[in-house]
């Protein structure tokens, strides 16, 4: 008896020890993405409170959406005084892109995942938290989530404070020096990535192709963002697919 | 006010649903090749179609933006981490900021 509580207790420490060490790696690849946040956000609020949505609302907004995008057009639609149905398609047109990177999120983590958690952690998937965690060369776990998704939480909701308060915290020159630090590091995730593997590079560079298709040629650059995402991502994720598919038991 | 909480609550709903509904729905592992194989090269294509060209704007001022893409690609390349990558951006471009 004293040996099965002894290996029990052992296994629970065991655990408590993974649970730890899950969540503590989320946490160090939350901070550069919340770093990003928080120019974002303080735009987001400077905006969204110049606009006339009150301070604490603005917040909320941040807090309980947790989108760029998004709430940029909910706010400005709110600003315009438009009608709640135009305020819910928009967001919804916005946001499709997030059902793809839950769908993708979805074969990355255990099947045995109980519903409840998979709701918690659903809340807490922008681009750039799918991003990170879907590179993760494991499958992903719930503490692992819960960490990754805490740091950026709060500086998207810090960033929305700051900006919504007042327009001169942080000098100029930093916060236009802080618009490139989310696509410094998603330079950091692509390129060890499409050195190792030719056909991610073909993805990539499809991706980005599309995109600056987009944004420069004229009648296609009338095209919001989030659809744009879209169309680029179908497109590259299909090459890839077609080119270079996976066999099944390729992990990595 | 009411009619600005409505649709703060309405944003949230929908954007939430968006995330909650394929990761609850889809328990099990697909099978299709095609589809695996996709859903593989999804994050890779969304980065790319993220960073370029909006990477170009991201600093207000073309020509710093593009020096700090150039930093992020150095440092990527020899590998050096997310942080150090986004830092090492950030700092070039600040310090043109204030040399302009």
């Amino acid at each position: 008896m004293e040996n099965l509580n002894h290996n029990l207790w052992g296994d629970f420490l065991a655990r408590k020890d993974e649970w730890k060490k899950d969540f503590k790696r989320g946490i160090r690849h939350g901070i550069p993405i919340a770093l990003g946040y928080i120019p974002v956000s303080f735009t987001f609020g400077l905006t969204a409170v110049k606009g006339g949505i009150p301070l604490w609302i603005t917040i909320l907004i941040s807090l309980t959406n947790l989108t760029s995008a998004g709430q940029f057009a909910g706010a400005s639609l709110i600003i315009a005084n438009a009608s709640l149905l135009e305020i819910t398609l928009t967001t919804f047109v916005i946001n499709i892109r997030y059902m793809l990177m839950s769908l993708s999120l979805s074969q990355k983590i255990t099947p045995l995942m109980p519903i409840l958690k998979r709701c918690i952690l659903a809340f807490g998937i922008t681009d750039e938290t799918f991003a990170v965690a879907s590179l993760e060369k494991k499958e992903i776990t719930f503490p692992y989530m819960l960490g990754l998704i805490a740091c950026p939480y709060w500086g998207w909701a810090l960033g929305t404070a700051l900006g919504g308060i007042a327009s001169s915290i942080l000098p100029q020159a930093l916060r236009n020096a802080m618009g490139i630090a989310l696509y410094g590091m998603f330079i950091a995730l692509i390129i060890p990535a499409a050195k190792k593997a030719r056909a991610v590079s073909l993805v990539v560079l499809t991706a980005i192709s599309v995109s600056s298709l987009f944004n420069w040629l004229t009648p296609l650059n009338r095209i919001s963002g989030g659809w744009v995402i879209i169309i680029a991502t179908v497109i590259a994720a299909s090459v890839g697919a077609l080119v270079s598919p996976r066999e099944d038991e390729e992990d990595e | 006010m009411n009619k600005i909480l409505m649709a703060v609550f309405l944003m949230a709903v929908v954007t939430y649903f968006t995330r909650m509904l394929p990761i609850v729905l889809f328990r099990n592992k697909l099978n299709s090749q095609f589809i695996r194989s996709f859903l593989y090269y999804t994050p890779f294509a969304v980065l790319g179609a993220m960073t370029f060209p909006s990477i170009l704007y991201s600093t207000g001022n073309l020509f710093t933006a593009i020096i700090g893409l150039g930093v992020a690609l150095l440092l990527a390349y020899f590998e050096q981490g997310l942080m150090k990558v986004a830092l090492g951006a950030i700092l070039a471009v600040f310090l043109l900021e204030l040399w302009l």
